[in-house]
């Protein structure tokens, strides 16, 4: 039975109170950057929007002229800085948010898949992954909180949700964005998020549900609920596939109206896949590190890796395939995603790429190193990091512009989500033995050796 | 020994031991053909020569035997080539990528998987060859040195990387099949009692002798080879999608694209390696080896894969909408509300509806309906690939040169010489070759053999 020390309870507490501190001065200190200096620094940004137009397409004349198939609308310029300085803040948040949400949706993603595949060798880690689970309700909620807060124009992270940018007498009407409105308008978005709230939390109910009936009966009925979690799994992996493609336009794509992509939704699902699975791992050698789950050896550390390493690569594969033919045909309504990331973004852009494919290629590839803690502890942090740039190039250029930067307070924001996290996710752990009982793979899991 | 939890169905049925695994195996190559084989030899020959005759006539006269036009300069001759790549595909994933995953029920089928990839790709291979149309200068798509003429291929096409893709795919593929055919040339070298056999197979066995050292190379250089051919897999219907996708045409410029032509590729090839292993299994009275429930796992991953692919439908269809794009949206009205909607909605048909009655355990466990299934699926893989070409070209952005396509009878015997020649080389095949690694089988047959299984529970020793 593992319990959740006081030492780490502090240390979780500490996290969260770092948080706290982060948000209150993440929102106090733009705001007052915005109000004092608005003129100034509309100013100033006029002139770097112009700079990035030229950048994008070569000519300033063209900007304007195809003014239909750009994000930045230069017809009001100031007006939309203030709308990145006001973001800003919200952004911030929003990148933390989804990371930690991707994580616990992740794990749920691979819960079910043990169940569906039939999975013998991961039973010893199973309660890892629906402790992680129980998490994902705070993160979706708060996203279903901060779209109602875009609805009613306090941020403007989705720039559809721009007021009179649908209506054809407003100044700031968008003849492209008004022909989305079919899908992108309040009710529907918000209602579809809580559709996806309520498909995934449920899930992670239901999963957590049986497997604790499990740890109480006999052996006959842990295999009974396992057949039951196997229909359980096909169910939800089919709401899955299609609400997680759907959550990554929703949330995501959407920031940046005009652009689409095809694959942006199995991108987004390799991205937070790969990291659950880190976070997993990471966990998994924590528990051991502290003297619990002792039926946990150095195969199933092995496999473990395996699964950071070759998701990595399928990460690196739809990142490629995306940035490449995006690249190669040079379509502008397509390709100006990727000119502001490039031009601007170039720094997180490349470190993310780096960490997230060469790191792991090198450090992960042979046996050895997988079945070495530090090195996975090592490669996975780096994994986590390059995760969290990836959620932040994705998330900041269509919110915050070049307004952008890097710092303590992302940093804070980021511990005090870990500190919640770690809170929920060891709390959960305590309730219930580390290795389900009864679970009719779990000598297959505990006789693990390859 | 390795253990396995009692929950798991044995994949190899009936009270076995090593010997009977032996004789069972090698006897299709032991004995006489029975009469259905010499039936499928005679037409399979007939449908290749008749294709022969068809490629020797287009070579002869040139590419306008074919049904292309200007506005539909590529149609039946690609989509058989990718249906054909794609087909390809099965026989890695099953050998390679359920390799890694330790998936046991690949072993009774990964040999004749594997055979079926080299045999496609030989057959898909024929059509970027022909559609050349001077074949003899076929060298050129290789960069050769300028002494052959000035003229260098283009690194910036994918049609270059798909040069180097598909044979890399090929060599490879050949290679992994070839390591683990080793062991069981040998078994069939200690068999053969006519000197001219045991002298063939001894020459194909490589000297194998079964000695521990040979045993630890030899699942060495499986998981090597594993390890290079699960990315090839993904590789080279990445690199085919590509081909259409680093262009600007509607319809072939998707993101999506990569990701969706491997999982059509894995669900158009299980469908193949079903097609055949029914047929096989039959044949050659594999029945304990090719169970009910190993059709059942593949089953599963039609369903798995064709769902994947009816996602990928959906969302294409989405984006197109969503995107704004007046050509986009044309494109995507057009295929299924214009002159090919029939071709769409075929492909919709058994693409997306048709696996989805895999749900049902009755039916995914029914060979029958499997076996029509299968088939159903590699007619639904064809239509999208004809699908993509052909709707995507024949209205282009130019309503003046809006055209049709159809085929002539040349390329219809084309394709049909080489679903002829797919089938006479298979077909050879599993007179010559022991179409189960059993070798590798042996390995679980303690593990997951019927009797052994049942013996095991009975002693409660889990």
């Amino acid at each position: 039975m593992f319990v959740f020390s006081a030492k780490a309870k502090r240390f979780s507490l500490i996290l969260m109170a770092v948080g706290v501190i982060s948000l209150i001065l993440n929102f106090t200190m733009s705001e007052g950057v915005s109000h004092e200096d608005v003129t100034h620094i509309t100013s100033h940004e006029e002139h770097s929007q112009a700079v990035v137009g030229e950048h994008a397409t070569g000519h300033s004349e063209d900007q304007h002229a195809s003014n239909d198939h750009h994000e930045t609308s230069s017809h009001d310029v100031g007006h939309d800085n203030h709308h990145q300085l006001v973001n800003k803040p919200w952004s911030r948040l929003f990148v933390n948010i989804f990371f930690f949400m991707a994580i616990s949706l992740g794990a749920l993603f691979f819960l079910s898949i043990q169940y569906a595949a039939q999975v013998g060798w991961s039973v010893v880690v199973l309660r890892i992954m629906e402790a992680m689970s129980q998490f994902l309700i705070i993160p979706v909620l708060l996203i279903i909180g901060l779209s109602i807060l875009g609805v009613f124009h306090v941020h403007h992270l989705w720039h559809w949700m721009a007021e009179g940018i649908m209506d054809p007498e407003s100044p700031a009407y968008d003849s492209i964005i008004a022909g989305k409105q079919g899908y992108l308008n309040p009710g529907f978005f918000i209602t579809r998020s809580v559709v996806y709230l309520l498909i995934w939390v449920l899930g992670a109910k239901l999963f957590r549900k049986y497997s604790l009936q499990a740890d109480t009966g006999s052996k006959e009925e842990g295999a009974a609920l396992w057949s039951k979690k196997r229909t359980l799994s096909a169910v939800f992996l089919v709401l899955f596939a299609v609400s997680s493609s759907m959550m990554a336009w929703d949330w995501i794509m959407s920031i940046d109206t005009h652009w689409f992509s095809t694959l942006f939704g199995w991108y987004t699902f390799a991205g937070l896949f790969v990291s659950a699975l880190t976070v997993i791992t990471l966990i998994a050698i924590y528990l051991k590190m502290n003297g619990y789950l002792p039926e946990l050896n150095h195969s199933h550390l092995q496999d473990l890796g395996k699964f950071m390493f070759a998701f990595s690569v399928f990460w690196t594969y739809l990142w490629f395939s995306q940035y490449m033919l995006i690249w190669y045909s040079n379509i502008p309504e397509e390709v100006t995603y990727y000119l502001i990331r490039f031009k601007e973004y170039k720094g997180p852009f490349m470190t993310a790429l780096a960490l997230n494919f060469l790191f792991p290629i090198l450090v992960m590839m042979s046996r050895d190193s997988k079945r070495n803690m530090y090195f996975v502890i090592t490669a996975g942090i780096a994994i986590l990091a390059g995760h969290w740039l990836d959620h932040f190039v994705m998330i900041m250029p269509g919110t915050v512009g070049v307004e952008w930067s890097i710092g303590l307070i992302d940093l804070g924001i980021f511990c005090g989500f870990m500190g919640l996290f770690i809170w929920v996710v060891f709390s959960s752990l305590a309730k219930a033995a580390l290795v389900p009982k009864n679970h009719p793979m779990l000598t297959e899991s505990k006789l693990h050796h390859i | 020994m390795h253990y396995e939890s009692h929950i798991r169905e044995p994949l190899i049925l009936g009270d076995k031991n090593y010997h009977d695994v032996t004789v069972e195996v090698a006897r299709p190559i032991e004995t006489a053909p029975p009469r259905s084989w010499w039936i499928a030899f005679s037409i399979s020959l007939l449908l290749f020569l008749w294709g022969v005759g068809n490629i020797l006539y287009t070579i002869g006269t040139g590419i306008g035997t074919w049904g292309l036009n200007k506005t539909v300069g590529w149609a039946w001759d690609i989509t058989n080539f990718v249906w054909w790549v794609g087909i390809g595909h099965a026989g890695t994933l099953i050998s390679a990528v359920l390799l890694l995953f330790r998936q046991k029920w690949r072993m009774s089928i990964n040999r004749s998987a594997e055979a079926m990839t080299i045999f496609s790709v030989i057959q898909a291979a024929l059509f970027p060859g022909i559609h050349m149309g001077r074949i003899w200068l076929a060298y050129f798509v290789f960069p050769i040195p300028n002494q052959f003429g000035s003229l260098w291929v283009n690194f910036n096409s994918p049609l270059l990387w798909d040069v180097f893709a598909i044979s890399t795919y090929f060599s490879v593929s050949v290679v992994f099949w070839y390591v683990g055919l080793i062991p069981d040339f040998a078994m069939l070298r200690d068999r053969a009692i006519k000197p001219v056999q045991k002298h063939v197979y001894s020459i194909l066995s490589f000297g194998w002798g079964g000695k521990a050292k040979h045993w630890q190379r030899f699942e060495e250089v499986s998981l090597v080879l594993a390890g290079l051919a699960t990315p090839l897999v993904l590789s080279v219907h990445t690199i085919v999608s590509m081909d259409f996708a680093t262009s600007v045409i509607p319809g072939w410029h998707t993101t999506i694209f990569p990701p969706y032509f491997v999982a059509g590729a894995i669900f158009s090839g299980f469908a193949m390696v079903q097609t055949l292993l029914i047929i096989m299994r039959k044949m050659f009275r594999m029945e304990h080896y090719i169970t009910i429930q190993h059709i059942e796992m593949m089953n599963i991953v039609i369903m798995l894969t064709g769902s994947i692919v009816g996602v990928a439908y959906i969302t294409e269809l989405f984006i197109a909408w969503y995107s704004g794009v007046e050509y986009e949206q044309y494109a995507f009205l057009n295929r299924a509300t214009g002159p090919y909607a029939w071709a769409y909605w075929s492909m919709m048909t058994c693409n997306v509806f048709s696996p989805q009655l895999m749900w049902v355990k009755k039916w995914r466990t029914n060979i029958m309906f499997t076996f029509i299934i299968s088939i159903v699926v590699n007619i639904g893989m064809w239509f999208e690939r004809f699908v993509i070409i052909v709707t995507s070209l024949h209205r282009d952005y130019l309503p003046s040169s809006w055209t049709m396509f159809s085929p002539t009878f040349v390329d219809i015997g084309i394709y049909l010489g080489t679903i002829g020649f797919f089938f006479v080389l298979f077909l050879l095949y599993a007179r010559t070759f022991p179409v189960i690694a059993q070798a590798e089988l042996k390995t679980i047959l303690k593990s997951s053999g019927e009797s052994q299984k049942k013996h095991h529970t009975e002693d409660g020793h889990h």
